[in-house]
């Protein structure tokens, strides 16, 4: 017992407490030291007066920095900060010139002069070998460049894409420096306003063969013609851009820095950060972050992105949705403007009737659609019944089947195809399944035609009708239901080879009465955003088109209009 | 001591090995194609694409070609961002991750400990009901809620003292971390808190508090030196898995707060069907957890004699 | 004297039943003494009964609340608690007097003058709102807000809802309308930018109901014609644990998620424990190179990083159209915890297997069967019974995570867990949609585990001998 106790106590007070209780000690301050080395980044304002810079937020890390790759919106908004087109958009978003300096369009080529002083950040010349470079290396197959088959437009484009030709064969060649002439392979009326893209931009050969296959992979792999330069990039944390002080038109250019402290996908925290006065811009607010900026009397605007949200059907031999009664039952019973209104419920987003949205411009600068206004479905179950019955008959079922209806992973899509799906029982008594899966796997069941009813979406990627209007020509790629309608191919074929406007719009509102005529889809809505600027500053442009939003002509205003209470 | 770590390291090196062909037969059965984008891409670029990961190969190659490089320690390019290595990506992200984590720790720890105490030292009055009441609240409300609320909680101080005393979300300072990990703690804590209440009522009871008590120390002696002691060692056992959970637990917490560490990361792999950044991930995080369970292990040895490793554990 | 006679019966032996010996009491079986002792514990009595209460709410609660979850009240969405509100029945057709204005007068733009005669078009309710105001001249665009406060300034006008062409001086506001006080405002835009001076109207909105919908959900008499009833005010359902986002009633949704996620929640445990004492009880009662072998791969899964490969499932098994995705997150779970239970199967297993009492029945001649089943088997149960308890919470919050990040179960099958995920984007304007499921969770986990504590505090044989 004696024994016992004291080799206890030994325990008790020997060698290996102690050390327990100082390694904690010793693990604890290594920690601390740790975090505190890590603090080095403090917070920035989300307005920087004094440096005249300020802070955003960006929805995810950017995926491919370089012109020649970029497909995501995230990597346009930075690289429409960091590089320049041949052709720009001003503050007023007309196009303008940018690296060039006056142009020529004709049917066979254009002709652009570029302005002797546009440099890279780096201080050489912008010339226009920077140029065919960089079409070269988008055509080239080994890049597998998805914006690749822009280049079609060029002489030997198509052959380049498929293999069959070097990519030095391209339709594109430098006469000297400053004079860079494009061939193209049939007249393209859109050309000019396609220049100013970001898949056209250039890239200098001898920077990038010296970064040996990381080009653009990091700040210090870059090199900018724009008016800003990436300086710092902390992958998917943190980024800062800095005004580029080779750009031939700094004056034009107010901030001197912009920071993007923060990278978000979630836009409650980003509504959050700016109520912090972490961020100048909140975009994307959702239901709940409106009214609390309603609580707190915020200056609230909307802008309309772009994109157009349809319905998109299966047209393969087999399918239900083969059908053009089953379609015009559900075209005939679906209110996209409940659906707009009441499900969505954020204003912004407008009930959409066609495929062309309400800014893209017909004639005489008018909209589109208010010259060829689209056709509202006249909603009413009875008729919606008696096409379902047609359908029933033709396709020689007692019953349809149940439709599968495809979806993205996102809380929004779900809800939307809920209510379709509540829709479609109620008026028809069609069982709607929803397959719902993330973006990749959507895609691969979209490519290979396993679905009945596909929820999907289409930005612009020029400002032109074309880019929604050949989305269902059977040649298309996107075209995942594979609709096939010789008169569909014949009139894009013919606007394709026309420059003529006025023909163009015409063909285009007949495209217009095919899709609603055929339901080729159901449009759903034209997508919208709710979002607060800080009033501190001005000049933030928005586009439907590339990278959006965009802040190389903000600036900071002077003293802000109506100094509020503290807020 | 020798034989029996290279005999651990050893099953580790297995475990891992085990853990990458799961993962990587999982990713290849896994529906959907990786290469896919909004713009359907023509079949000669899309050939290209492939060639350029290696998904040309038929699959057996494809997996001696990935554990060969592995064993190199490279996990390839990643899918949907060019130029980044996957191995970038993790140095990159962990540490984040890491820190993140051992924070928490500290806290659950920590927190756990003290609570724990105070719960024994009161016990059956108004602390203990209070503390356990916390407990109970930490241990049954989902993480995401409390991610959410803090954030709100953060935002209403900062409006309260007119500045922004916390940053609402991100990275960087001290001051981004605070709330994040206690967050992320908040349910280790409160399991800490339960163990450490009952072992420190367990060793109230041991003959060698009442010798202690019988010899005449002070009540304050006997609480440090003789109680609180004993009581910490059953705690300390279970870090090891607490590790494990706080490390691979901090998903929801680095989504919230816009924190660009692994576990977020990972997500949005996972949605985007990144190969190469889902198995280097999973790899990398299956040989730590590994790593961490054999230091863990190893470690008790030291901490307390009394425990024989090589027996205790087959 | 007598002489005593010794009879047989002297020489028989005694009974062998003494009276010290004898037991006044019945008998206590371990399972009747482990359930006396719950008995006692009060916290664990509590969570039991909220246990069968829950049990009660899942499978009996859709028989007393006869709502159908999938119901879509588009009039009541996202709505606090309610005993069924009044609505006035409106017309299908609403009267659509869109005035337009043709005669645009060429007078020099005066910017600093807001629309006139901003006013109601019919009477406002929650089917549309429709205003009018008077022309401005020279306004390149009008721009419509609407605010839920008296707007402060030009600055504070609120949602901007519509931008309107010069000749468009009407709209009808049909954005998500509750029922509650409006402040309308509307400015002129000239060359791109609003002007400063505004006209707000405050708009009090009655709830409404259009006559189809009303009679398609059964709220009118059969003989209701449009022009009988319209304008007459009827009684909604009444939803007393709010709405959600597409106006489906709260409670029948939570009755229904309770399906999936007490499904989840104790099927899983129930099946990878079982699978656990299976495979762990065959590993330990065998022992050598089998138990080795065993364990060895028990190791291997137990070291996969459990949520990464939650997540790799999910998206691995591939999910068909119409599918729920509740089997496939059952089966990765199932697939990723059965070793922990296994380990500590094997681990009792080899302890009892060298008991005293082992070796005595061994030697009575007991057969293997019997051994495993009459001894080894109930001696574990209460191990397994007090880990199974402690399963099913982690089980319930996998699900509620998974959910969570998007990862869960298919809408729109319901689940606690993705109800959270669609009520913590609301938690601010809607806080109710985000407490109810969350509060669920939380109380089925608590109760849960009090009562694994509970019982394990019943089953410790060290503490029987005690209190």
């Amino acid at each position: 017992m004696t024994r016992g106790c004291s080799d206890h106590c030994t325990w008790q007070r020997g060698r290996t407490p102690r050390p327990t209780m100082r390694s904690t000690l010793l693990i604890v301050a290594a920690v601390l030291g740790w975090a505190l080395a890590l603090a080095g980044n403090a917070a920035t304002p989300a307005v920087d007066r004094g440096n005249n810079e300020i802070s955003i937020a960006i929805t995810q890390e950017p995926q491919w920095l370089t012109t020649i790759r970029a497909t995501d919106t995230v990597s346009f908004t930075v690289l429409d900060h960091i590089t320049e087109g041949l052709l720009t958009r001003d503050v007023n978003n007309r196009l303008v010139g940018g690296v060039a300096e006056r142009w020529e369009l004709s049917d066979e080529k254009a002709t652009f002069w570029l302005r002797r002083d546009a440099r890279w950040s780096d201080g050489e010349p912008v010339t226009a070998h920077d140029f065919v470079f960089a079409w070269r290396q988008v055509a080239n197959p080994e890049n597998a460049a998805e914006y690749g088959f822009l280049m079609r437009m060029l002489p030997n484009g198509e052959a380049i894409l498929a293999g069959d030709m070097p990519p030095e064969a391209l339709g594109v060649e430098a006469i000297d420096d400053h004079t860079l002439v494009v061939h193209l392979v049939s007249p393209t009326a859109y050309f000019l306003d396609l220049v100013s893209f970001i898949t056209f931009r250039p890239v200098r050969e001898d920077f990038y063969r010296a970064q040996g296959g990381r080009y653009a992979a990091d700040a210090e792999n870059m090199i900018s013609n724009g008016p800003f330069i990436l300086t710092e990039w902390v992958h998917d944390a943190s980024m800062r851009m800095e005004k580029n002080p080779y750009y031939w038109n700094r004056d034009a250019i107010p901030l001197d820095a912009i920071n993007v402290p923060y990278i978000t996908r979630d836009p409650n925290a980003r509504f959050n950060l700016y109520l912090d006065d972490k961020i100048a811009l909140a975009d994307q607010l959702q239901l709940s972050a409106m009214k609390m900026a309603l609580q707190q009397h915020q200056k609230l605007r909307s802008f309309s992105d772009g994109t157009v949200f349809y319905l998109g059907f299966n047209h393969r031999e087999g399918r239900p949705t083969g059908n053009r009664n089953l379609r015009r039952a559900i075209q005939s019973v679906y209110d996209v403007s409940e659906l707009t209104y009441k499900v969505i419920g954020v204003p912004g987003n407008l009930p959409a009737y066609t495929l062309f949205p309400a800014w893209l411009t017909g004639d005489e600068g008018q909209s589109l659609n208010v010259q060829y206004p689209p056709h509202k479905p006249e909603l009413s179950i009875e008729r919606g019944r008696r096409y379902l019955e047609l359908a029933k008959q033709e396709l020689g079922v007692e019953e349809v089947p149940p439709l599968s209806l495809l979806l993205d992973d996102t809380a929004n899509a779900s809800s939307q195809a809920e209510y379709f799906q509540n829709v479609m029982a109620r008026t028809l008594g069609l069982e709607v399944r929803l397959d719902k899966q993330i973006f990749k796997q959507r895609l691969a069941k979209m490519s290979a035609g396993d679905f009945d009813i596909v929820a999907a979406g289409w930005g612009p990627d020029y400002n032109d009708p074309m880019t929604f209007a050949d989305l269902f020509v059977s040649w298309n790629l996107n075209n995942r239901g594979r609709y096939s309608n010789p008169e569909y191919d014949a009139l894009i074929r013919e606007a394709q080879q026309t420059t003529d406007q006025r023909r163009r719009n015409a063909i285009f509102s007949r495209i217009q009465d095919i899709i609603y005529e055929q339901v080729v889809v159901v449009p759903q809505y034209e997508r919208g955003y709710i979002y607060a600027l800080d009033k501190r500053v001005a000049g933030v442009r928005r586009y439907h088109i590339g990278g959006d939003p965009n802040y190389n002509y903000a600036y900071i205003v002077e003293s802000p209009r109506a100094p509020e209470s503290a807020d | 001591m020798g034989s029996y770590i290279a005999r651990r390291l050893l099953s580790g090196v297995i475990t891992i090995w085990f853990i990458a062909t799961a993962t990587f037969f999982g990713m290849h059965a896994v529906p959907g194609d990786p290469l896919l984008n909004d713009k359907a891409v023509t079949p000669e670029i899309r050939a290209n694409l492939e060639r350029a990961y290696g998904l040309d190969k038929p699959v057996p190659q494809q997996y001696l070609i990935f554990l060969g490089n592995m064993l190199q320690g490279d996990f390839g390019i990643s899918f949907t961002q060019q130029n980044r290595r996957v191995n970038d990506i993790i140095a990159e992200h962990f540490p984040v991750s890491a820190t993140l984590g051992v924070l928490a720790l500290l806290f659950a720890a920590g927190g756990g400990i003290v609570f724990g105490a105070l719960t024994a030292l009161f016990r059956g009055r108004l602390p203990d009901y209070l503390i356990m009441l916390l407990v109970i609240v930490a241990v049954s409300v989902p993480s995401f809620v409390f991610a959410g609320l803090g954030q709100l909680a953060i935002l209403q101080l900062n409006r309260l003292v007119g500045f922004s005393l916390l940053p609402v979300a991100g990275w960087g300072s001290l001051s981004h971390m605070l709330v994040p990990s206690l967050v992320l703690g908040l349910g280790t804590m409160a399991y800490l808190t339960r163990l450490m209440r009952s072992s420190m009522l367990e060793v109230a009871e041991t003959d060698y508090i009442r010798t202690a008590r019988a010899k005449g120390l002070t009540p304050q002696r006997i609480f440090f030196r003789h109680q609180l002691r004993n009581a910490i060692l059953p705690v300390v056992t279970v870090l090891g898995p607490a590790i494990a959970a706080i490390t691979t637990g901090g998903f929801v917490v680095e989504l919230v707060f816009a924190i660009p560490g692994l576990g977020r990361y990972f997500v949005q792999a996972v949605q985007q069907l990144d190969y190469t950044v889902i198995m280097g991930t999973t790899v990398f995080y299956g040989a730590f957890l590994v790593l961490m369970v054999i230091a863990v292990d190893i470690a008790y040895g030291f901490i307390d004699p009394r425990i024989q490793v090589n027996k205790s554990l087959s | 004297m007598s002489s005593y006679t010794p009879t047989a019966a002297d020489f028989q032996p005694l009974d062998a039943a003494r009276e010290g010996d004898r037991i006044d009491r019945p008998s206590l079986s371990y399972w009747q003494d482990v359930w006396r002792r719950l008995q006692s514990n009060r916290r664990a009595l509590a969570s039991l009964y909220i246990v069968v209460g829950l049990l009660l709410f899942t499978l009996a609660g859709p028989l007393v609340w006869r709502v159908d979850p999938a119901l879509q009240d588009l009039e009541q969405v996202s709505q606090p608690p309610s005993l069924g509100r009044t609505a006035l029945v409106v017309a299908d057709s609403a009267p659509t007097t869109s005035l337009t204005h043709t005669a645009i007068s060429s007078a020099a733009a005066s910017r600093d003058s807001a629309p006139n005669k901003l006013r109601l078009l019919g009477t406002p309710h929650s089917e549309g709102v429709s205003l009018a105001w008077d022309p401005l001249p020279g306004v390149e665009a009008y721009q419509l807000y609407r605010h839920e406060y008296p707007p402060r300034d030009a600055d504070d006008l609120g949602l901007p809802l519509v931008k309107l062409m010069p000749h468009e001086v009407s709209y009808r506001d049909l954005l998500r309308l509750e029922t509650r006080q409006y402040y309308y405002s509307v400015v002129g835009v000239y060359d791109g930018e609003e002007a400063r001076a505004y006209t707000t109207l405050p708009v009090q909105v009655a709830q409404a109901i259009l006559f189809s919908e009303a009679q398609y959900r059964g709220l009118l008499g059969s003989d209701a014609t449009p022009e009988s009833v319209v304008g007459s005010s009827i009684r909604l359902e009444s939803h007393p644990l709010g709405t959600d986002y597409l106006g489906r009633d709260m409670l029948a949704r939570l009755m229904w998620g309770a399906r999936t996620s007490l499904f989840i929640g104790i099927c899983a445990p129930l099946i990878f424990v079982s699978m656990g004492l299976a495979y762990g009880g065959l590993a330990g009662y065998s022992g050598g190179r089998l138990d080795d072998v065993m364990m060895r791969f028990a190791d291997f899964v137990i070291a996969l990083p459990f949520l990464l490969f939650m997540i790799l499932f999910k998206i691995a098994f591939g999910l068909g159209p119409g599918e729920s995705g509740i089997g496939p997150m059952l089966l990765a779970l199932v697939l990723l915890s059965w070793p922990a239970t296994a380990r500590l199967v094997r681990g009792q297993v080899l302890q009892i297997r060298e008991e005293a009492y082992i070796a005595a029945a061994r030697m009575m001649g007991a057969s293997a069967p019997y051994l495993v089943l009459r001894h080894i088997l109930p001696n574990v149960m209460g191990v397994l019974l007090v880990s199974l308890t402690f399963a099913i919470p982690t089980a319930i919050f996998t699900e509620a995570f998974l959910s969570f990040i998007g990862m869960g179960v298919v809408p729109p099958t319901p689940s606690w867990g993705s109800m959270c995920n669609d009520g913590i984007r609301t938690m601010l304007s809607h806080p109710h949609e985000l407490l109810f499921p969350a509060l669920f969770i939380s109380s089925t986990v608590l109760a849960f585990n009090l009562l694994g504590d509970g019982l394990r505090d019943a089953m410790d044989a060290r503490m029987r001998s005690g209190t």
